[in-house]
């Protein structure tokens, strides 16, 4: 079987892509399009729905149904459909600040719901789109451009949110391990309920600009170098001091998803 | 019979007076009338004040709320001041469970709240007052209350509320 | 068969309507006084096929009914001032993307929390302007519970036809007040569904217009592939910033309902023929005004009613040909600021003898508030 290119999903006549040189969207994208590929999927049955930011950009260069909604407000409109119809594909597109940051309650409710979509949450640090002011999950002390002073908020930990709120499948990768990361695509679409890939991406153009990590090949380095598997991250002294992360499947359950909840619904409210 | 009337039920959350409101609708409107119900309410779900109020009328009913009652409910010291103690002219009914019995021709006081005590269940006393309203008034028929009763409760809720409602009747009949 | 005629609320009205026009899916957040529609569609719609889905808020609620739609479900939301004020965003979207739903505002005491059991008509003009960017609505505004069930199947019948978001602007009384209702049989009142595209799936486009003027609409997981957007976008459906397009497109919102107008304004008078005075009203209040008018008649005064059942577009036409007939005019609304009575002067000009009766209290506007108002119109104008 020869290798899946992604080809006949990408949108050939929206080339070149709008992303600025550097910017790791085009790899996650590559991703999820040879991941649609390899499971088959059929255009008309799968839905993209994308926020808004930089990654909310990426149903422009997609073949299948899309929906471009408001910022942080993607996973409701997913869950509109999905619900309305189970048999489709749906997968979500946010950054950060669209999952986790002005969306993060309906993050939170649709990991609860456990709702059948695949969110694929590119993390780049902070607001590449508006000029790269920070996010939710901007490091502490890290500069941005409504930090020039370094950031006195914490950042939030986008995959042990959606493990707590109860996803199905959880896993983070980064797009230096782009072979990992579509796998991991690939597990996340295939599993019922709600399941979160968290692609860690370089924004050299803004954060990278911004924290001595000009050149894109210095933010992969570092992509490379800090993010580590669960084993070598409880050997670290300190890992988080040290800006180390987790890279791998985080969660993995197989919890009933609201579709199949609510058809037992359906049952009962017959019964009465 | 009137071809109107406007009735005020009024006390405190929880006494179930919007239900016994849209019983006493229900009823009539199984007389082939018009009914509009309304009701008044604070954000609380027990306690505080609430207030239903009743139209039933042969015609159209064009503005929805009650202007002057042709009858009163009052299962309160307050609701009795505010919506009953205006009027000499109709029948104002009351709970003297509940509230200080008083004189006038106009007034007919009852305890309600004891009489369904013992029937069993404090929650049929509006069915009481139902009755007795009904067989002072000519309001709706006592079998249009039976039958609307039969299709909200069934068992042994249903043969209480029944037994409330006429021993009502029967307060006006003695 | 002999249908049987209930007492019940108008927002379970509301419920039997949505489920009459063919609604299949519930999104909504509870809030007082709407919380009865989303309760009854917990109970009706598993029963029937449908979906009800209790969103984490009302900004959710508007996403969930918007995608939802677009799989080709009839869809909507109900909800109240605090909830309308954050569903703004996303209803924005659908008029947008032209996604057909209704939601309903039961409309309460503002600002803020307010009165939170207590009517208002104090949203009408947020119901029309309450969303960044310009765009045309429509809305429609009950006055009875048989006009709760009736006005919510013609939002359905609107919003499928014109793909846009219709808004059902009710208010506390109509939504609970419990009146005599017997419902339909199936096809005494007409339902319309959405017309979808029957061009070859390469060549549909999901925002070119037809002949009459509107864009057939396919759904998510039929053999149709298309893509929807908030951001400005040409009949192909693809973000184009081009000025040409931005301007066929706002223009295209507005004109799909301009160009149906005369169809989709709904007005009734009540005794406006010989009138003197004119009680223009809606929602509510319309019943506290005819019965003014009535009173108004028994002491020599000829009043009469226009009741404006759709509120947006406005009802300027209708206003206008009764207004130049009436000596006065007077507008009571629950309002401090005379949303209403404001286009209306718009509509008549400053000529006109236009009276306000405003109520902004909680407490319902009265015969005798409306009646004091037209006597003394009567001695000052006639």
């Amino acid at each position: 079987m020869s290798h899946a290119t992604g080809q006949k999903y990408l949108k050939q006549d929206s080339l070149p892509l709008m992303w600025c040189s550097g910017c790791g969207n085009g790899v996650v994208l590559g991703a999820l399009l040879r991941a649609f590929e390899e499971m088959g999927f059929k255009k008309n049955e799968t839905v993209v729905v994308t926020g808004i930011g930089c990654w909310g950009k990426a149903d422009d260069y997609i073949t299948t149904n899309a929906l471009h909604t408001t910022h942080g407000r993607a996973l409701p409109f997913a869950t509109g459909i999905k619900a309305a119809n189970p048999r489709l594909n749906v997968v979500v597109l946010m950054g950060d600040g669209d999952s986790v940051t002005i969306g993060g309650n309906h993050f939170v409710h649709a990991a609860r719901r456990n709702i059948d979509l695949t969110a694929i949450v590119v993390n780049n640090y902070n607001y590449g789109m508006t000029g790269g002011q920070f996010s939710a999950t901007t490091p502490k002390d890290s500069y941005t451009s409504t930090t020039a002073y370094g950031n006195p908020e914490r950042d939030l930990d986008i995959c042990a949110l959606a493990d707590v709120a109860g996803a199905n499948y959880v896993a983070r990768s980064t797009v230096y391990h782009g072979y990992d990361l579509q796998n991991h695509i690939k597990e996340a679409i295939a599993r019922k309920g709600f399941s979160v890939v968290e692609a860690v991406s370089p924004c050299p153009t803004h954060f990278g600009r911004n924290n001595k990590m000009k050149v894109s090949v210095e933010m992969l380095k570092w992509l490379k170098e800090k993010g580590v598997s669960r084993e070598k991250y409880l050997q670290l002294e300190s890992p988080e001091q040290k800006g180390y992360f987790v890279i791998g499947k985080l969660v993995d359950r197989d919890a009933p998803d609201f579709s199949a909840c609510y058809e037992k619904i359906r049952v009962r409210a017959l019964v009465v | 019979m009137k071809d109107r009337y406007e009735i005020i039920l009024a006390g405190s959350g929880g006494q179930g007076l919007i239900v016994c409101g849209m019983m006493l609708g229900e009823a009539a409107i199984l007389e082939g009338k018009n009914v509009v119900q309304t009701q008044s309410y604070g954000i609380a779900s027990r306690g505080g004040f609430s207030k239903a109020e009743v139209i039933i009328d042969k015609e159209e009913i064009i503005y929805q709320q009650v202007i002057k009652p042709d009858m009163v409910l009052a299962l309160t010291e307050e609701a009795m001041e505010i919506y009953a103690s205006g009027y000499s002219d109709i029948p104002v009914f009351y709970d003297t469970t509940l509230l200080e019995a008083r004189e006038g021709d106009n007034l007919y006081g009852f305890p309600f709240t004891e009489m369904a005590r013992n029937l069993g269940h404090t929650g049929t006393a509006n069915m009481i007052a139902l009755g007795a309203m009904s067989a002072v008034t000519g309001l709706v028929k006592v079998a249009s209350l039976e039958s609307v009763i039969k299709k909200r409760f069934s068992g042994k809720v249903a043969d209480m509320n029944i037994m409330a409602l006429c021993s009502g009747v029967d307060l006006i009949a003695k | 068969m002999q249908r049987e005629a209930k007492l019940i609320q108008g927002n379970q009205a509301i419920a039997e309507g949505a489920i009459y026009a063919g609604a299949r899916f519930f999104a909504g957040y509870p809030i007082t006084p709407s919380s009865e529609i989303a309760e009854e569609c917990s109970r009706v719609m598993p029963r029937i096929g449908g979906v009800y889905m209790q969103m984490e808020d009302e900004i959710a609620s508007m996403g969930a009914i918007v995608g939802a739609s677009l799989t080709g479900a009839k869809s909507f939301t109900a909800t109240s001032g605090p909830g309308f004020s954050l569903m703004q965003e996303n209803l924005g979207f659908a008029v947008m993307a032209e996604v057909p739903c209704v939601v309903v505002n039961v409309q309460r005491s503002g600002p803020s929390t307010g009165l939170a059991t207590k009517p208002a008509q104090s949203d009408i003009m947020q119901v029309r302007w309450g969303r960044h960017g310009d765009q045309a609505v429509i809305a429609l505004s009950p006055s009875s519970v048989m006009e709760c069930f009736t006005l919510t199947v013609e939002a359905f019948n609107l919003a499928e036809r014109f793909r846009v978001p219709v808004i059902l602007a009710a208010d506390e009384i109509v939504a609970h007040m419990r009146e005599n209702f017997t419902l339909p049989a199936p096809g005494e009142v007409k339902v319309f569904d959405r017309k979808k595209p029957s061009v070859n799936p390469d060549s549909y486009k999901p925002f070119e217009p037809g002949e009459d003027g509107i864009a057939p609409l396919a759904a998510y997981g039929s053999e149709y592939v298309f893509h929807v957007t908030s951001s400005m976008h040409g009949p192909e459906g693809f973000s184009n910033n081009s000025p040409a397009n931005a301007a066929w497109k706002v223009a295209q919102l507005h004109k799909k309902i301009e160009r149906y107008r005369d169809e989709i304004v709904i007005t009734k008078t009540f005794d406006v023929e010989d009138m003197d005075v004119l009680l223009i009203a809606f929602g509510a209040v319309t019943r506290a005004a005819r019965a003014a008018a009535l009173e108004a008649r028994k002491e020599g005064i000829k009043a009469g009613v226009l009741q404006l059942v759709t509120v947006w577009p406005f009802p300027d036409r209708e206003i206008a040909e009764l207004g130049k007939k009436a000596k006065t005019v007077v507008v009571p609304e629950m309002n401090y600021s005379g949303q209403v009575a404001g286009e209306v002067t718009r509509v008549l000009g400053p000529a006109t003898d236009i009276r306000r009766v405003n109520k902004y209290n909680g407490q319902i506007i009265t015969p005798g508030d409306i009646l004091e108002e037209i006597k003394r119109g009567a001695k000052e104008v006639l």
